[in-house]
Order: C-alpha cells, then sequence, then structure tokens
C-alpha cells in the first residue's frame, strides 16, 4: 500500500462575520498519497478552495476556525501546529499556487527576486547559487530565454509567462504537495493546455503529490488520479477519475457531468436583413514618444477586418487574449474610435456624435463578462435595469417602468421581485442574468456579447447559453458572440472568424471551421480547447 | 476566494420587499446599514456625534437662550415677541429706533403694565453689561474689565446704587463665565462664536467639497490633456502661501463674513481633488461604467450616477476633518484680528483677548477649553466615519 501523504479527517470550517456564522466546509474527510493527483471539483462557493487552503493554514483567521478536524502530514496534526513549525512546512513542504497569475506576484521584485527568496528563507543560500538554481527552475517550467527574463518584473509577463513562474516558486524546494487553486482558470486555452501538460510532466518527473482544485471537469479527467466532488461544503462523491466519469453515482456529479454547454445554433435565413456590417475596419492606437508627443507607431488592435451579420443569427469571435476581439466589439458599438465604415440596417453610424448615436443605443445593446464588473454595486437591480429606458423613453411612468423592468426579469428566468434587492444578493449566473436583462428591456436588434459565460461556472454557463439561444429565437436578435471557448462557440454561433493579432485568420460556418481548420492557429486553438492537448508550439503563444 | 465564498452565503429566496418609489429613497441600502452600525458601535464617536449635535442645535437657537431683550412680553394687554421683532421704544414711552429692554426705565415700564419673560441668560454678544458695580483689588482700588465670574473671586465689590446691585444679583443676569475687556458677556459669546465658527466651517467645508469634488471629477472622467493642464494648474495654486495672500487681501476688501468664506474657499477646494480624481481614473474603466455608455447615457450622468457614488466615501472619509480645519482656519485669522469684523462674536478674539489679558484667566481658558472641546469632537466622529467606511472592517 503506497504512503498517505496528507490525511484530512472531519475537517470543518466557519466563517463569522459581524454575527452571522457561515458553514463553508462541513466535516469533509480525504486523503492524498505519494505521487497522486487528487481533483476537488465543485462549483464556486461549495467549500473546495476553503478546505485547501485550510491544509496550510492560511485562512483568514480568527474569522475562520475549525470546530471539528484533524488534517495529518508527515507525523503532526497540522491544525494543531504552531505557527513557527507551519512556516517551516508552507513552501518547503507543501507550496501552492493561485488562479490569478496578474496578482499573486509582487509587481515591485523581480522575477529571480522572487523565486530566489523561497530557497533563501529556507536554505538560506549564497547568491550565484540561488541564481543557477532559479535558471534552472525557470528552465524547467519551460520558460523561453530564462536569462532574460531573471530581471524582468511581473508586468514584463504574460499571463501564461507568469503563471510558469509561479510554478516555478511553488517547486523552488522540491515540495512533497503542490496544492494547485485553479491553476487555468485566467488563463487562455491555449496556455490553459500548455501549463497543464507541464503540470503533469513536472509531477511524474519529481514524484510529488498534487491537489488540484477546480470547476472544469474537463481538466481533472486529463489530470487526476482520483476525483473528490464536492458541494455545499460536503463531499458527495469520491472514486478513481475514470470511474467518476463513466459511473457516477450521486446525482450532483451527474448534474456537474451534463452541464456542458451543448446544443446547436438555430438555423439562419440567408435573406434576412443585414444588420451590422463593416469594411476593412481599423483600430489604431498611436504610441507616442519623445517631448512632442510624436506619433512614431501604432498598435493595431484590429487591423481592417469586414464582416457582416444578418437578423437572427450569431457571429461567434474567437481568439487568445490580446488577438482584438473585445476592441471590435467595442468599436462596432462606437465605443473606441475606430477608422472604416459600420453601417448598422443600411445606415452608416461611424460619422455620428455621440448625441445622434444615443436614440441607435437603445436598438444595439451589449453583455459583459464579469457579472460582478458590470453591475454597480450601489444600484439596486430595477435601479440598474431602468436606467437605459430612463434614457431611452423619458416619458415611461414609474409603474410602467416597474412592469418592464419585472417583465425582463421574468424572460431572462428571474423573480420580477427580485428588482427590489442589490446586486450582492444574487449569485455570478443569477448577476449574468440581470445584466442579460439590461440588455433586454430596451428591445434591442443586435447584442454585442462579450465573454458573457466565462466568468461562470460550467453548469451555469450551460444554462446561459441556453437562454441566450431562447432569447435569440423569440427576438430573431443578432449576436455578435465574443470568446475564447470553443464549446461555447460551437454551442451558440453559425458563423465563426478566428482572430489573431487583429486579423482575420480564418472564417467560415461554425461546422466548417470546426471540422476542417484550415489553419495552424485554428488547429492548436481547436485542440487546447476541446482535449486540453498542445498542437503546434509556433503557432499560439506562450 | 471572498466573492466565492460569499457566493454560498447567498439566500436563493427571499420574501420581496414592499416595492415604493418613496421606501427606496428613504432605506439605507445594507452596506450603508452596515455602516452606520460600525459608526454606532465606535461609542467614542457615536457620543461626539451626540454631543456636538446637540451643542449645534442648541446653539442654532441662541437668541433664545442668550439675549439682551424678553422672548415674550405682555405689555398693556399685548403680547409681544421682543426677540423677534425690533419694536420702536415709543411703544414702552422711550425715545430710541429700537428699544433697550435692560433699560431701567423701560424695564420699569414693562413691570408696571405687564410681564416679561427672560431667556436664561440675559446678555447677547455684544451687550455690554453697564450694572456691573466693579470690584476692589486687595488694596481697595476699583478695577473695571474684564470683571472676572461671581462665583470665582470673593474680592468686595465697589459701591454702587442698590437698584444697580439687584439687578447685578439676579439670577438671569449673572455673567457666569465673567466680561471681557469691553463688558461682554463671555458665556453669551462663546455660545453665539461656536454658531458662528460651526456655520462657516459647514459652508466652507460644503462649497469647497462640491467646488473640489466637482474639478476632481471632471479630471479623473476626462483624463488626458484636460488631467495634464489641471493638475499642473493645481500644483502651482497649491503651493501659494495662502496666509500672506489673505493678510493682503483683507487689506484691501472689508472682512465680513462671506468675503472672508470666499477667500479662505479659494484656497480650501483643492484638497479634495486628488481624492476624486483618483476614484474617477479608477471607476471610468470599470464595466458597469462601459454598459451606462453602451446604454446611451451622456457623461454627466454616468458622472452623478455611477462614478460619484464611489468618490463619496473617500469625501465622507474626510469631511469631518475638513469642517475641523476650517474652524481652525477662521479661528486663526481671528485670532490674528484678520478675520471677521470687530464686534462679531469669534473664539480667535476670545483667544486673543485673553492673550492680551493674561490677569484674567477666564478669557483664555474659557476660549480654549471651547476650541479645544470643538474640535476633539470633531476629530473623534472623524475616526469614527473613517472606521465606519473602511471596508477591510467588516472581518474585526
Amino acid at each position: 500500500m503506497t504512503n498517505r501523504l496528507v490525511d484530512v479527517r472531519n475537517l470543518s470550517v466557519e466563517f463569522r462575520s459581524s454575527g452571522n456564522l457561515l458553514q463553508a466546509v462541513k466535516g469533509v474527510s480525504f486523503h492524498i498519497d505519494d505521487g497522486e493527483i487528487v481533483a476537488l471539483v465543485g462549483e464556486s462557493g461549495s467549500g473546495k478552495t476553503v478546505s485547501a487552503l485550510s491544509i496550510l493554514k492560511l485562512l483568514p483567521y480568527p474569522a475562520a476556525h475549525h470546530p471539528t478536524g484533524e488534517i495529518h502530514f508527515g507525523g503532526q496534526d497540522l491544525l494543531k501546529a504552531p505557527p513557527a513549525a507551519m512556516q517551516e512546512i508552507r513552501g518547503e513542504k507543501i507550496s501552492i499556487i493561485f488562479q490569478e497569475p496578474m496578482t499573486s506576484l509582487n509587481p515591485l521584485h523581480t522575477i529571480l527576486k522572487q523565486v530566489g527568496e523561497v530557497m533563501k528563507v529556507h536554505h538560506g543560500l549564497d547568491d550565484n547559487t540561488v541564481r543557477e538554481a532559479v535558471l534552472e527552475l525557470l528552465r524547467k517550467v519551460g520558460l523561453v530565454d530564462p536569462e532574460k527574463r531573471l530581471n524582468a518584473y511581473p508586468y514584463q509577463l504574460s499571463g501564461g509567462q507568469r503563471q510558469r513562474v509561479m510554478i516555478a516558486m511553488a517547486l523552488a524546494n522540491k515540495p512533497d504537495l503542490l496544492i494547485a487553486d485553479e491553476p487555468t482558470t485566467a488563463l487562455d486555452v491555449t496556455i490553459q493546455a500548455q501549463i497543464l501538460e507541464l503540470l503533469k510532466n513536472l509531477q511524474r518527473e519529481t514524484g510529488m503529490s498534487m491537489l488540484l482544485i477546480t470547476h472544469d471537469l474537463g481538466v481533472v479527467r486529463k489530470m487526476a488520479d482520483r476525483v473528490y466532488v464536492m458541494n455545499a461544503g460536503e463531499i458527495v462523491e469520491e472514486g478513481k477519475t475514470a470511474d467518476i466519469f463513466d459511473r457516477p453515482q450521486h446525482a450532483y456529479t451527474r448534474h456537474l457531468l451534463s452541464a456542458e454547454p451543448r446544443g446547436a445554433p438555430p438555423s439562419t435565413d440567408a435573406n434576412a436583413p443585414v444588420v451590422l456590417e463593416t469594411e476593412n475596419l481599423k483600430v489604431w492606437f498611436p504610441i507616442r514618444k519623445g517631448l512632442l508627443r510624436k506619433t512614431v507607431d501604432y498598435v493595431k488592435a484590429v487591423d481592417g477586418l469586414s464582416l457582416k451579420l444578418r437578423a437572427g443569427e450569431t457571429l461567434g469571435v474567437v481568439g487568445e487574449s490580446g488577438s482584438g476581439k473585445t476592441t471590435l466589439g467595442l468599436a462596432l458599438l462606437r465605443l473606441v474610435s475606430s477608422q472604416g465604415p459600420i453601417a448598422y440596417i443600411g445606415k452608416r453610424i461611424d460619422g455620428l456624435t455621440s448625441r445622434a448615436m444615443r436614440p441607435l443605443r437603445k436598438e444595439m445593446q451589449v453583455v459583459f463578462q464579469d457579472p460582478y464588473g458590470s453591475l454597480s454595486p450601489r444600484l439596486s437591480v430595477g435601479q440598474i435595469i431602468e436606467e437605459g429606458l430612463q434614457i431611452q423613453s423619458p416619458s415611461m411612468d414609474f409603474d410602467e417602468r416597474r412592469a418592464r423592468v419585472g417583465a425582463a426579469l421574468k424572460e431572462v428566468g428571474l423573480d420580477a421581485d427580485g428588482q427590489d434587492r442589490y446586486p450582492h444578493e444574487f449569485s455570478g449566473g443569477q448577476r449574468q442574468r440581470i445584466a442579460i436583462a439590461r440588455a433586454m428591456v430596451l428591445e434591442p436588434k443586435f447584442v454585442l456579447l462579450d465573454e458573457p459565460t466565462s466568468a461562470l461556472d460550467m453548469s451555469v454557463q450551460a444554462q446561459i447559453v441556453d437562454l441566450l439561444r431562447d432569447l435569440q429565437r423569440r427576438h430573431g436578435l443578432a449576436y455578435l458572440f465574443i470568446s475564447h471557448d470553443l464549446k461555447v462557440v460551437r454551442a451558440l454561433s453559425n458563423y465563426t472568424v478566428v482572430l489573431k493579432n487583429g486579423r482575420v485568420v480564418e472564417e467560415g460556418s461554425t461546422e466548417e471551421v470546426f471540422a476542417n481548420p484550415r489553419e495552424p492557429y485554428t488547429r492548436a486553438l481547436l485542440a487546447a480547447a476541446l482535449d486540453m492537448a498542445v498542437v503546434d508550439r509556433t503557432a499560439v503563444a506562450t | 476566494m471572498d466573492t466565492r465564498v460569499e457566493d454560498g452565503v447567498v439566500p436563493t429566496v427571499r420574501k420581496a420587499r414592499i416595492p415604493s418609489a418613496w421606501r427606496r429613497l428613504l432605506s439605507l441600502s445594507p452596506i450603508n446599514r452596515r455602516r452606520w452600525r460600525n459608526f454606532k458601535a465606535n461609542k467614542r464617536g457615536y457620543w461626539s456625534l451626540r454631543i456636538f449635535l446637540a451643542l449645534f442645535a442648541v446653539t442654532l437657537f441662541a437668541e433664545f437662550i442668550s439675549n439682551d431683550r424678553p422672548i415674550i412680553a405682555y405689555y398693556k394687554g399685548e403680547v409681544l415677541f421682543p426677540v423677534l421683532v425690533d419694536y420702536p421704544e415709543s411703544k414702552f414711552g422711550g425715545f430710541l429706533a429700537v428699544t433697550d429692554y435692560k433699560d431701567k426705565l423701560i424695564l420699569e415700564e414693562i413691570k408696571e403694565h405687564g410681564w416679561a419673560i427672560w431667556p436664561p441668560i440675559g446678555y447677547s454678544y455684544n451687550s455690554i453689561n453697564f450694572d456691573y458695580p466693579r470690584i476692589k483689588n486687595p488694596t481697595g482700588q476699583c478695577l473695571g474689565f474684564p470683571g472676572p465670574p461671581s462665583w470665582a473671586t470673593n474680592a468686595e465689590l465697589c459701591e454702587a446704587p442698590q437698584d444697580q446691585l439687584d439687578r447685578y444679583h439676579a439670577l438671569g443676569n449673572r455673567n457666569w463665565l465673567g466680561t471681557d475687556d469691553q463688558g461682554r458677556d463671555v458665556l453669551a459669546r462663546l455660545i453665539y462664536g461656536f454658531r458662528i465658527s460651526v456655520l462657516f466651517g459647514l459652508l466652507l467645508t460644503i462649497f469647497s467639497s462640491i467646488i473640489g469634488v466637482t474639478a476632481g471629477a471632471v479630471q479623473g472622467y476626462f483624463g488626458g490633456r484636460v488631467d495634464l493642464i489641471f493638475q499642473r494648474f493645481l500644483e502651482i495654486w497649491s503651493s501659494i502661501p495662502s496666509l500672506f495672500v489673505l493678510i493682503i487681501i483683507s487689506s484691501v476688501l472689508i472682512p465680513g463674513f462671506w468675503t472672508l468664506l470666499i477667500v479662505l474657499l479659494l484656497f480650501h477646494w483643492v484638497y479634495l481633488v486628488g481624492v476624486v480624481r483618483a476614484e474617477f481614473l479608477r471607476g471610468r474603466n470599470f464595466e458597469y461604467v462601459t454598459a451606462a455608455r453602451a446604454l446611451g447615457l451622456s457623461d454627466t450622468r454616468i458622472m452623478f450616477k455611477h462614478l460619484l457614488p464611489n468618490a463619496v466615501v473617500a469625501t465622507l472619509t474626510f469631511l469631518p476633518f475638513k469642517l475641523s480645519g476650517s474652524i481652525t482656519a477662521l479661528t486663526a485669522l481671528d485670532f490674528l484680528g484678520l478675520g471677521l469684523p470687530p464686534g462679531s462674536p469669534s473664539l480667535g478674539e476670545l483667544l486673543a483677548q485673553g492673550k492680551a489679558n493674561l490677569q484674567a484667566p477666564w478669557l483664555g481658558l474659557a476660549a480654549f477649553i471651547s476650541i479645544a472641546g470643538l474640535l476633539t469632537l470633531l476629530i473623534f466622529i472623524g475616526e469614527a466615519v473613517r472606521d465606519a467606511l473602511d471596508p477591510r472592517k467588516t472581518f474585526q
């Protein structure tokens, strides 16, 4: 029998905040053996991150505390270990990588200093040895040109490179256990595939154990040996990865497994009126240099792009971050300045002033990615939704607006009474429905969907996709759907445009693009999104 | 991680609140309710606020508490309100344009034909106690003003007619904190001085906040060249030595309440600009601001409805401190004799008198204690407000 590395028994976590007691984790038990990859799967708020952070005692004590539980590691109970002993373990025996590579590195320190610090703290090495060791590590995590990057600051690295540095830091002292908390959620699909491959290889090489926390079952299937499924603070099912995926026992696991966005977009009418059309659209941001701020060059966010969108049809725009997808959307709505004709139902809108645009805004709406950032926290849901009505139909009185807002909420599957509550009282999926209601209440003809599902849990994504498709069928909406998640694109778009560096590299009907991708870039995107595999490293960013 | 933990807290079903446009206007949002709770939990700040508001409310009605004319008088079958109405003295058989109710003849006339209800303190800020009989010093000389509070000295009084002494000893005519060097009641001057200081401070704070927030909002929202030029202007403007400019201006303009307010406003509005500008710079890239632009909202509306609330917290935190700063500024100018016109009740002027009359410690002490007390209350309130608005405070 293999050796148990970590044994968590009957662990509970409670949070106390201003008199309220919140039970985040309710008596969970799990264990991790030597050299094993274990996954904790669950939706937001299921307590998976809290459980994992308890192992390192990284919760906000004393607001958090453990009514019951033992965590055995290396012959001691970590929950009872004194702070000094915990410091020995953190970063040395057990290390952790977080979701957000943007904020987990200190922006004021160079890569060498951040990675080297861990070694210095625990082993007291001298500068030259540290430098060599850091170089070795960076090479191991696949950072290109590690010598040049040593003195780089985090802002000079891309998201994927930062996550590699994070991994290097976590591995610096050859830990026995690596806790990976949603290590790829914030990354592009192509980079996700690369990072997962890297983690798997490193685990195989070093023989360490890994605790993987994720909501993405695709990641679990690719990575984990064993799986614990968490729901509402409890472990509802555990087993070997293959068993869980083939024969899920618990209803919740089955619900998770069936939650992938599926279905196909409604068929379209090739003679439907063209809602939005643009030709050779350019969004160039000038780079100014020198005392007189002379323009020396441009950042070409969108560079000569043409598209045509008919009523009732969805155009999917895919690409990695930085490919100009969002800028394209904002330019079409005239929220950033651009060059090139944009026509809305046959009428040129690219020269209109913001006052002249105002009546058109009613018909061109937008839904953003982050349902937490796109709703003002200080307004009630009703106030948020009615705002557009107040501008676009100023003659409407209070009761009439209320009725319209209620109807819009019902249409997106929420309770009409919800309009007197505040956004923070809703979950992420519900908030995204509110954001959709804000767009729908104006009865638009064209809706820009800017990654509307990528901040949401997998099962919620499927619901939002169904809702969007339903709304489109009912109102004959034209969607411009921006996403890096090709699964969702396949479920929603009739046509797909693949963007790279502001230019179209491939376009065609969605079926065609997915079945016979012509460009290596498209192939790499597809492999990464659908199989989490890495193909053709040269075609995509690192 | 926070948001995800919060996600679990969200109760999926909750009874709807009673919909009403009024209720929405009146009720505090949950976050503000929590802030108010936090504020009340800070006992020191909460009590400071209560004491300050009580003092402010009382001094707002200073005319009814401390005045040299009756609140209500009944004279020859007529009910009169001398506090509110200037009756000519001819009504009582005299000859002055405005009645001097402290005059012996008028007092007797009213007593004979009716009655009068006096405020608890029988002096206004500018009324001189003519009944003061003067006190003797140890060598037997009769001293003039400033006169000590009667309870604080056992020196003998100089000789005076009996009816004058009777009036001097009447309860409503006592100088509880003595008189200043012109024979005016110190307590009355404190009450009026407190009111004028707080009102001046409030007006200065409100006006400078309005200007500062507007300027900061415009700068932060539009950014770019507007921001750049304005920022340079602010740097120059705020490095002008304001005290010297004030001295120069006060030698040209006749100092009054409003001229002083405007002159101080010139230099006080800059302090909030930086804070508000930073909040707007941060806020203008929020997704809900872009969403609002996509809804067709105008710039002004976005600034007011979506961005200003973000800046309010930062502004509110500064307000009590700004209020105490404004009061200090006025007091300092009065102390230097550059402030309110001579004769106005002012804490700074009283302080200057205390400095000039070290033999009369009740002047300096009264001024010092009231100024220190007022500023302390405001600072305590400010601390409590700052802590209540601090989002990180919620964990404790």
